[in-house]
């Protein structure tokens, strides 16, 4: 009796997320997620509007990004808390934006986990040959994700180790193939000229360029995931700005090279087809070599992507379940790895079922779709962040220039972005809209009952200008 | 080769998912649900990041 009583007083062992990462794991994490993009994906808006569509994507879509990591390093750099955009809505913006935040962020890395199986699926089946049937593609679904999940239950810092070398060979890979196909001399192996002409360009003129802002999304899509990694940073003042800046640089990098190289190589009918736009280049270079090395960057970028997608997928859980805006049980963390044990078990099953049953065009689309919304939101919440905390108010890690500019920069490219998803999947625009709406309406009136309204709020900062 | 590699591929799979399983089943039997979910946000931001300017 004595002894219970004093059990029951004592005081409960505290439980949390490790903080053993530095800027380069931040790095690794967002991209390592974006890579596969270069890989497959971004080629599709080629199909849309042409070779010369998918440059001037490329780098439009780039602008908006630049937006994005701009204003992610700030806010994030101020709330540094797992759940990254959910935690920045759920101070700046309120509850039920930041539940729905969440649900896009589940929503976008679990679709792009279970589109990276399956891409891996299709690229070993593509060279597996004949025998390998349904159980073999679904058993290369099964492993991915499945070894991907084990490693994130075991620990953050193994997690990211292994994504920063894998992903730093996927990029290497890209380097080295540009290297190899002579781009200081067109005609050698490229041929620019010829596959890019002024009749060929834009095929369906600017119309399809827009129609295009579809695809080029996939060029970086997951760049904004570094800030999922905001409470397992040493220091998420200097990592999270620095580690996705440079991350952001890399990829913009990493597009225009991958552009020019499968650009000169492939006309754009077969450029707006192939699933392996990098596989195919370093095909139709001839040599075996490179084929077999993008062969293996290819698997290596879709393996990273899964892994980091894993990562922020069960930390956006986990944060929902912490603030009870879904049951806490899943705000568990294991008392040894010091990871968010239940939430990735718990999301495991889901990505399998998703990538044993979708294919790779609807769960890309899924991925696109929630990060726009996703982004559309960070264009509010930045001027609202600085509305609310103006510069000077309170310790800002990393301070972006130009306000408001990227914040209007971005949201009107998200507003072209939705124009041109609904030209292309109008019907899952819509159908995700009311996912999100009836989520919405769920929350407010059955689950916010059961949030601790004053706890949520954690950070200690002075009272918003005007309340 | 790819069809060895699968069908080896499953049975990691099959025995990782046991393992995390049985690991998931030892944690929760082991610690309290006080203690496995006692993580906050915001705590080590409020001890070691103070804002000040």
């Amino acid at each position: 009796m004595v002894q219970a009583a004093a059990a029951s007083s004592a005081p409960v062992q505290k439980v949390s997320l490790l903080r053993v990462l530095g800027p380069a794991h931040v790095w690794a994490l967002g991209v390592g997620i974006v890579l596969v993009g270069e890989y497959t994906g971004w080629n599709f808006a080629a199909d849309k509007g042409g070779t010369l569509a998918a440059l001037i994507i490329c780098w439009v879509i780039g602008l908006l990004y630049t937006s994005v990591a701009m204003i992610d390093s700030e806010v994030t750099s101020t709330v540094a808390a797992a759940g990254g955009q959910y935690a920045q809505a759920k101070h700046i913006v309120g509850p039920l934006m930041a539940f729905n935040v969440a649900l896009y962020l589940v929503f976008a890395y679990t679709m792009l986990e279970v589109s990276n199986a399956i891409l891996i699926a299709d690229t070993i089946k593509a060279y597996a040959g004949d025998g390998f049937g349904d159980w073999h593609y679904r058993g290369a679904i099964a492993t991915v994700i499945v070894v991907l999940a084990t490693l994130n239950y075991r620990g953050v810092l193994m997690t990211l180790n292994v994504n920063f070398v894998i992903t730093a060979i996927a990029y290497l890979a890209i380097i080295v193939l540009f290297f190899s196909v002579q781009p200081w001399s067109q005609g050698a192996v490229l041929k620019l000229g010829e596959m890019v002409t002024p009749e060929n360009a834009l095929p369906y003129g600017w119309i399809g360029v827009i129609a295009g802002f579809h695809w080029g999304i996939w060029y970086y899509l997951g760049i904004e995931g570094t800030t999922q990694a905001a409470e397992e940073v040493r220091s998420p003042a200097r990592s999270l700005p620095y580690g996705t800046m440079a991350g952001m640089i890399t990829l913009l990098i990493g597009a225009s090279l991958t552009w020019y190289i499968c650009a000169s190589l492939m006309p754009w009918q077969y450029l707006g087809f192939t699933y392996y736009p990098l596989l195919d280049a370093g095909k139709l270079t001839g040599s075996k070599t490179l084929e077999t090395m993008m062969f293996i960057a290819t698997i290596l970028a879709a393996v990273a992507s899964a892994n980091g997608c894993i990562n922020d997928a069960a930390r956006a859980w986990f944060s929902l379940g912490r603030d009870r805006y879904l049951p806490t049980w899943f705000s568990a963390v294991h008392p040894k790895y010091r990871t968010p044990y239940r939430s990735i078990l718990f999301l495991l099953p889901i990505a399998l079922a998703f990538a044993f049953i979708a294919n790779l065009g609807q769960a890309i689309t899924f991925s696109i779709l929630s990060g726009v919304l996703h982004y559309t939101f960070m264009s509010v919440n930045i001027i609202m962040f600085r509305n609310k905390w103006p510069l000077g108010t309170i310790r800002r890690g990393y301070t972006h220039p130009f306000h408001p500019l990227p914040a209007v920069v971005l949201f009107v490219l998200c507003v072209v972005t939705y124009f041109a998803i609904f030209l292309g999947y109008g019907a899952q625009l819509t159908a995700m809209v009311v996912f999100y709406i009836i989520m919405s309406v769920w929350f407010h009136f059955y689950r916010y009952r059961y949030v601790k309204r004053g706890d949520q709020f954690t950070m200690p900062w002075p009272k918003p200008r005007g309340y | 080769m790819w069809i060895t590699v699968v069908n080896i591929g499953w049975a990691v799979s099959a025995a990782l998912v046991l393992w995390m399983v049985y690991d998931w089943f030892k944690v929760d039997t082991s610690y309290s649900e006080e203690t496995l979910t006692s993580s906050r946000e915001g705590e080590i931001e409020a001890t070691s990041e103070k804002h000040k300017l």
